[in-house]
């Protein structure tokens, strides 16, 4: 299987090729154009900007370390970091998957609107920060200010969470299995209801992780004193 | 934004080749930096009861000959300037306070850029990749070295603004951030006798490292006295002769990265300056907590 994925992958070597060449590539793809559907990409080496603002259905791998803004963008396209993650990574995601074997630095998931973006080491400082939509699964734990002013969507987080969780959250969920050092502003801890664990259970599915139980998670959300919430609305997250 | 790496050796072929990974680091820290960028080696260390001066002088066609004639005549020995680009290094056979007094009152014109036993600064402005070819970076060896590439916010872009900032014997300071509190402190610390020589704002992180230091803190209590007093963003990474140690402010705006293999330890602000080091790809690697001192000192003999 892996033998075959390698012979029908297109490789992509950034230690000779430009972030640029290697990204304009893959935008080639956009409105399902003709072109490989998988790629690899080797030697990162800690570039910024890697396989950022696709739109296609593709799937890329990258084997190594990324830096700022990897999957910056993503529409539809399955990307996945065999390495750590600098700065901002999946920022402003639309669709599609983002998964990253190591730790991720600080701002994952940013702003984004949509898709699932893994974490399968620790998440730093920032984690969701403004996020509007993006699903978020974090194996290990998560920095201070995680989910600050999270709008929508779900943070999913195995270990623990820094200081001042979820501060000024509108309507994100935010699930923690570990310790959370402090909540943020307007944040509170929640019931974990039946819907809540059916969506934790698919959630950790999607992420592909199965030695945590979705009972073993706390919910927390807004107060709904900070933000001007009106019940009214509530079906527009 | 400013860029900072460290380089700690842990093998001889490290320390061997020290200033050529130094540089290939401060390269991939270029763009994070074009202003100015500059140095620390720690590396041969002076004969007991000598003290060991980086000059920078602003003329090109300085006399370092005289100047270190000049020295012979107060002190005795018979030092000669090790000369790159804007810099000389000459140890003096007196101690740092005596050198560098000789300094102030015999040659106004020069500026002391360090003094100890085994450092050596040296930074100028323009291009990193310019920075590595006039100081010839890759010849040097030593056993770890800090550096800096600039993008200035807070003050010109002068040599004397340039990263590293003595802070003391065989101490220095590179900063990646900017504080707000700067001209505050730097009135406080001009009562407590401590002099500054620019408007820059490291400068007076330098100065409030080196005052603490001298009544009496340890480094690690020095660092953390930052937490409560300076106002700003900061990564700092603080050079010592045995070592060095990294500090981010509590909000953590400024990235840094640490990474440890056998023979290395090494701190940059991005992974990138990492990446070019042997063996980088199966380095432990993480990222410092916020406010949180971390510090390697090779093992005292």
């Amino acid at each position: 299987m892996a033998t075959e994925t390698a012979r029908a992958a297109e490789v992509v070597d950034l230690a000779d090729t430009p972030v640029r060449e290697l990204n304009q590539r893959l935008h080639d793809l956009a409105g399902d154009a003709k072109g490989p559907r998988r790629w690899r990409v080797r030697h990162p080496n800690g570039a910024h900007a890697v396989a950022c603002g696709l739109d296609a259905e593709v799937e890329v791998e990258v084997e190594g370390h990324v830096g700022y803004y990897c999957a910056g963008m993503n529409k539809r396209a399955t990307v996945r970091v065999h390495g750590n993650a600098g700065t901002g990574l999946a920022e402003n995601m639309m669709s599609g998957t983002v998964v990253v074997d190591g730790s991720a630095s600080q701002s994952a998931g940013a702003t984004a609107h949509g898709g699932l973006l893994v974490v399968r080491g620790d998440a730093a400082a920032r984690c969701g920060i403004s996020m509007k939509g993006v699903d978020i699964v974090v194996r290990g734990s998560v920095g201070h200010l995680s989910g600050f002013m999270a709008q929508t969507g779900n943070l999913v987080v195995c270990g623990d969470a820094g200081d001042a969780l979820g501060d000024s959250i509108y309507e994100a969920r935010l699930y923690v299995r570990g310790e959370v050092a402090g909540l943020g502003a307007d944040c509170i801890e929640k019931e974990l209801r039946d819907e809540h664990l059916v969506q934790l259970g698919e959630l950790l599915v999607r992420a592909g992780i199965d030695d945590v139980e979705a009972r073993d998670f706390r919910r927390y959300g807004s107060a709904r004193t900070l933000y001007n919430f009106n019940v009214d609305n509530a079906g527009a997250y | 934004m400013c860029g900072i790496v460290g380089l700690f050796a842990r093998a001889t072929e490290v320390e061997d080749r020290l200033g050529e990974h130094l540089a290939a680091m401060l390269e991939q820290m270029s763009d994070r930096g074009p202003d100015s960028a500059g140095v620390a080696v720690y590396r041969d260390p002076a004969p007991s009861g000598s003290t060991k001066l980086t000059l920078f002088s602003p003329d090109p066609l300085q006399d370092w000959d005289a100047v270190a004639d000049g020295l012979a005549a107060s002190f005795g020995g018979s030092p000669a300037a090790s000369v790159r680009a804007s810099h000389a290094v000459v140890v003096v056979e007196a101690d740092a306070d005596a050198a560098e007094a000789w300094i102030r009152s015999h040659r106004p014109d020069l500026r002391v850029m360090s003094a100890g036993e085994t450092i050596e600064i040296y930074k100028e402005t323009g291009r990193p990749e310019e920075f590595v070819e006039q100081f010839r970076l890759g010849d040097f060896h030593g056993t770890h070295a800090l550096g800096h590439t600039r993008m200035a916010t807070e003050s010109r872009v002068t040599t004397e603004g340039s990263h590293p900032f003595s802070t003391g014997f065989d101490l220095c300071l590179v900063h990646n951030g900017s504080l707000s509190n700067h001209n505050r402190l730097r009135r406080n610390l001009r009562r407590e006798g401590v002099e500054f020589r620019t408007e820059n704002d490291t400068e007076v992180a330098a100065g409030y490292l080196a005052w603490r230091l001298r009544e009496g803190a340890t480094l690690e209590q020095a660092l953390e006295g930052c937490l409560e007093d300076l106002d700003g963003f900061y990564t700092f990474l603080v050079g010592t002769k045995d070592g060095f140690a990294v500090l981010r402010d509590p909000i953590a705006c400024k990235p840094a990265v640490l990474a440890e293999s056998d023979d290395w330890v090494a701190m940059a602000s991005e992974y990138r300056a990492i990446a070019v080091l042997p063996g980088a790809a199966e380095a432990r690697m993480w990222e410092p907590e916020p406010g949180v001192v971390y510090a390697w000192e090779r093992a005292k003999v």
